[in-house]
């Protein structure tokens, strides 16, 4: 089936098989493979991106039902080089280890925070509870969110 | 260390790219041109727990849409091989005649796309004569049917049976003023690293190239060289970024290791990766290990005996969960208490199940929660506070080796000084008067104050050694090679900080190397919190090294003598003392001594002894007593890892360990039905702990250096998840204490709490 999905700014025209997931079309047909695939029940949120400027889980979407719209990606965060204040704020307090929730953790906060700019950390802690995280034990996720958020 | 980078909370160099672009896992490195053309791997797996295999068709699978090859054990000749541990258990990587647990592969489907293979092992048909399922460890010590018949037992290992002393059994106890006893489940869990396995293997020239998610490339090889029957210099082992591993991806699994005979049968690169229904069951679990305790002592508080009888499930497997049981579990069963009297007997036991392997903490947590929750009956039956018995029976503080009952020897240690600090924080005395006014006024939402005091044991598994290199290049760069292997632990920065502070070579110039075998051929990797305090010494070592060739080569291009040669290390510029005007730089020495490669020292720490890192948590939760929900309110934990390097890296280790902890302490088990069939093989079924179920938590520094290596570091990686356990459920049974309940197994979920209460009032 004919796609047309802009990705972080650009128009992809594609032709997938109905049952292509949307997190395999970003990643095997763009080659973006900042977000990743974690589970098979659509409850880690590793895969989480931006679909007309919602945060959504990737692996519960068809490339089919995501045609027409506007994709953003970990990789489409940065603006000229600049990190988005999400990004920094997990930086500057150590919000990921291993790195392999990070793209969609940074996604599912930077979506929570267009929906709640001031949370609070119980705030956070609910909003982010989609998104599964085993090294850091959610502090410093938390701690990085509320600092993007300059609730603290 | 003043003046040192070392001990700053530095920003880890890593984080950039993780968090624009993404890491580069495994399945990610679609760039690399050795992977042009590969096939894909599928496995068939068991779905019985226990069958002889009656017969294998794979002719519809073979015809199915994208197959190029499909391959039983017989088709790659394997044979069955004697365990590491047990050499009477025998198996082979595809299942020969048996199947032992749900999941075991029985097949290996080769399609030109992943997804062509999922379709195609559903055409495969196996047929299964079905065996008695042995899924409790009990039944399963007693049973007459035998899961390795070779074994003639489905123990597989004990420490009675390797010439430990036995347990005496209730002689031991004959002078107590007050026993108690206890039967604990300290139950299985899954590791869980959110990125599940993969694997790609490439023959190049006769050269098997494999591409690994783990924790340990230079143990990997040993094992890739084994399984294909080929040299070691035949093999190179290269790591990509890794996505968590938690002590599951230390060892290579079947799936990893049948890579390279497949690729060099289909002529192919082969690519592998699992889905997380099959990680559930294929990735080695941990824990699984059922306590018997007995603890004594005087009426007045006294603990003076302290028998634990363990039995270690050891899975469909005999893998590395059957030696933590004798090798990690006993050692550290007597803690952090001066008890008289301390035995301690492992039997490792064979089920119909995922095997158990290493799973952060690896045997120290399950001595912990042991010995923790004896302590809090005993303190419960004298009528005493936990902290206050506990204080009692605390080991005084030592700085010269301390050797235990059992027979290990710490390091050093100041346990009162730990329970203090994280009881200061806690504001212990007033949680005690909030939960008496709860409890006087009968609240339907009870508190619960949870105190562990633990020490654990890190960097101890032979050789207690690391290799590195550092190579300083003509353009004033340095690069460090390890041994270890980082997968989140931060290494990138801690190793540059460590380098940084002996060479004075800024961090942001230092680049670090680990995982491929042909760049760094000899490692330990990263386990049993060793990292640092073994591959960061090595790092320190041979940077202390080459600032001495540097300033040798220095002191020529200066036409001084060496003594008098000192190292600028806020410039990183060598000049002679009193005269820094005059100076030669890194990058001009590097380039006098070669041009091209510049200057190179590599070495190896031997530490003479492992480290036993220490510290004590409480944690607050409130229990609603009329629906079991608990709610975990603060953490405080104090963990002592000696000298730290980077506080932020650190914080961090605690925090995840925390989690991991209070997931196995509320949530989480994987479990079978009666058949040996599991039942929570998903992230949908498995209760996964996420963010909601987590207070903050409270970190409450605390530094004794060790003298066991020059960075006086202790390990950090596990501490966490071995405080955090004991606490956490200990908190759960406090909170219901007035209500008669004295246990509750882990995972202290709603239901066994309502359950204990139901129990406890009839």
């Amino acid at each position: 089936m004919k796609v047309s999905i802009t990705v972080n700014g650009k128009e992809h025209h594609g032709d997938v098989e109905p049952r292509t997931l949307l997190v395999h079309y970003i990643r095997e047909v763009l080659g973006l493979t900042g977000t990743n695939v974690g589970c098979d029940s659509s409850s880690c949120g590793a895969c989480t991106i931006h679909m007309n400027g919602e945060a959504v889980k990737s692996c519960t979407i068809l490339a089919v039902q995501a045609d027409g719209s506007n994709v953003t990606t970990i990789e489409g965060l940065a603006k000229d080089g600049v990190m988005h204040p999400m990004q920094t704020a997990f930086m500057e307090n150590h919000g990921l280890q291993c790195g392999y929730c990070t793209p969609g953790m940074v996604m599912a906060a930077v979506g929570l925070l267009n929906e709640n700019p001031k949370p609070t950390e119980e705030q956070v802690r609910v909003g982010l509870e989609g998104n599964l995280c085993r090294c850091t034990g959610y502090h410093n996720i938390v701690k990085s969110v509320l600092a993007a958020a300059g609730s603290k | 260390m003043a003046g040192s980078i070392l001990g700053n909370r530095v920003l880890r160099k890593e984080d950039p790219k993780f968090l624009t672009s993404g890491g580069k896992y495994i399945e990610d490195l679609n760039d690399e041109p050795l992977f042009a053309g590969a096939l894909h791997v599928t496995y068939v797996r068991s779905t019985v727990a226990h069958a002889k295999i009656a017969r294998i068709d794979l002719s519809e699978c073979r015809s199915a849409p994208g197959v190029v090859a499909v391959f039983t054990a017989q088709d790659l000749g394997l044979e069955e091989e004697p365990a590491t541990y047990n050499p009477n258990a025998k198996r082979a990587h595809l299942a020969i005649g048996k199947v032992r647990w749900v999941g075991e592969l029985v097949a290996a489907v080769v399609t030109e796309r992943a997804d062509q293979g999922e379709d195609a092992i559903e055409r495969a048909i196996v047929e299964y004569e079905v065996l008695e399922p042995l899924i409790d460890l009990e039944q399963s010590m007693t049973s007459t049917t035998h899961i390795y018949e070779g074994c003639g037992s489905n123990i597989v290992m004990g420490t009675v049976e390797m010439g430990m002393p036995d347990n005496t059994g209730d002689e031991l106890f004959k002078d107590c003023e007050v026993v108690i006893k206890g039967r604990f489940i300290n139950q299985r869990v899954a590791p869980c690293p959110l990125e599940a396995r993969g694997s790609a293997a490439v023959w190049v020239d006769g050269r098997l190239h494999q591409w690994i998610s783990t924790q340990h490339a230079q143990g990997v090889r040993a094992e890739v060289v084994k399984a294909n029957k080929i040299d070691a210099e035949k093999v190179r082992i290269i790591t990509p970024d890794v996505g968590g591993g938690f002590g599951a991806k230390i060892s290579a699994y079947s799936e990893e290791l049948l890579l390279g005979k497949i690729a060099k049968r289909v002529g192919k690169p082969v690519r592998w990766r699992e889905t997380r229904s099959e990680s559930m069951v294929g990735l080695g679990h941990g824990r699984a290990q059922l306590q018997y305790v007995t603890l004594g002592g005087t009426r007045a508080g006294k603990v003076t005996a302290y028998q634990l009888n363990a039995i270690q499930d050891s899975g469909g497997w005999v893998d590395v969960g059957t030696v933590l049981a004798p090798f990690m579990t006993r050692p550290m069963a007597q803690g952090v208490y001066d008890i008289e009297k301390v035995e301690c007997r492992t039997t490792s036991v064979v089920t119909n199940t995922t095997p158990i392997v290493a799973y952060r903490g690896a045997g120290r947590p399950e001595a912990t929660a042991a010995i923790e929750r004896a302590m809090d009956l005993f303190a419960a039956e004298i009528g005493k506070d936990p902290a206050e018995v506990r204080r009692m029976n605390l080991i005084p503080k030592f700085s010269e080796p301390h050797k235990t009952k059992i027979g290990h020897t710490y390091d050093v240690g100041d346990y009162s000084a730990a329970l203090d600090k994280a009881m200061a924080v806690a504001k212990y005395s007033e949680a005690r008067a909030e939960q008496a006014e709860r409890r006087k006024r009968g609240d339907k939402v009870q508190l619960g104050i949870g105190v562990s005091v633990y020490v654990e044991v890190t960097g101890g598994v032979d050789p207690m050694q690391e290799h590195a290199k550092i190579n300083v290049l003509p353009n004033g760069r340095a690069v460090v090679f390890t041994g270890t292997s980082p997968h989140g632990q931060g290494h990138v920065t801690s190793w540059a900080m460590i380098a940084s502070s002996e060479t004075g070579i800024s961090i942001e110039d230092i680049d670090v190397v680990w995982g491929d075998t042909d760049l760094v051929p000899t490692g330990g990797g990263t386990m049993g919190s060793r990292s640092l305090q073994q591959g960061g010494a090595a790092v320190q070592k041979v940077s202390i090294e080459i600032v001495d060739q540097a300033r040798r080569l220095a002191a020529q291009l200066l036409e001084a003598n060496e003594i008098d040669v000192v190292l600028d290390k806020s410039k990183g510029v060598f000049h002679v003392a009193g005269t820094p005007s005059i100076s030669k730089s890194w990058s001009e020495i590097a380039a006098s001594a070669d041009a091209k490669a510049g200057l190179t020292q590599e070495g190896m720490f031997v530490a003479n002894s492992a480290t036993f890192p220490f510290g004590a948590h409480i944690a607050i939760v409130e229990v609603d007593t009329e629906t079991g929900k608990v709610k975990h309110r603060r953490h405080i934990a104090c963990d002592d890892a000696g000298r730290v390097v980077n506080p932020l890296t650190l914080d961090g280790q605690i925090h995840g360990g925390i989690a991991q902890g209070t997931a196995q302490a509320l949530l989480e088990e994987f479990r079978y039905d009666g058949d040996g069939n599991p039942i929570t093989t998903n992230f949908a079924d498995y209760t996964f702990i996420s963010a909601v179920e987590l207070p903050s938590i409270e970190v409450v520094h605390m530094e004794t250096p060790t003298f066991v290596n020059p960075l006086g570091a202790k390990g950090i990686g596990e501490s966490g998840t071995i405080g955090s356990t004991p606490a956490v459920q200990s908190a759960v049974i406090d909170a219901l204490l007035p209500l008669g309940v004295r246990h509750i197994d882990m995972p202290t979920t709603p239901e066994r709490i309502w359950s204990a209460i139901s129990t406890a009032s009839a």
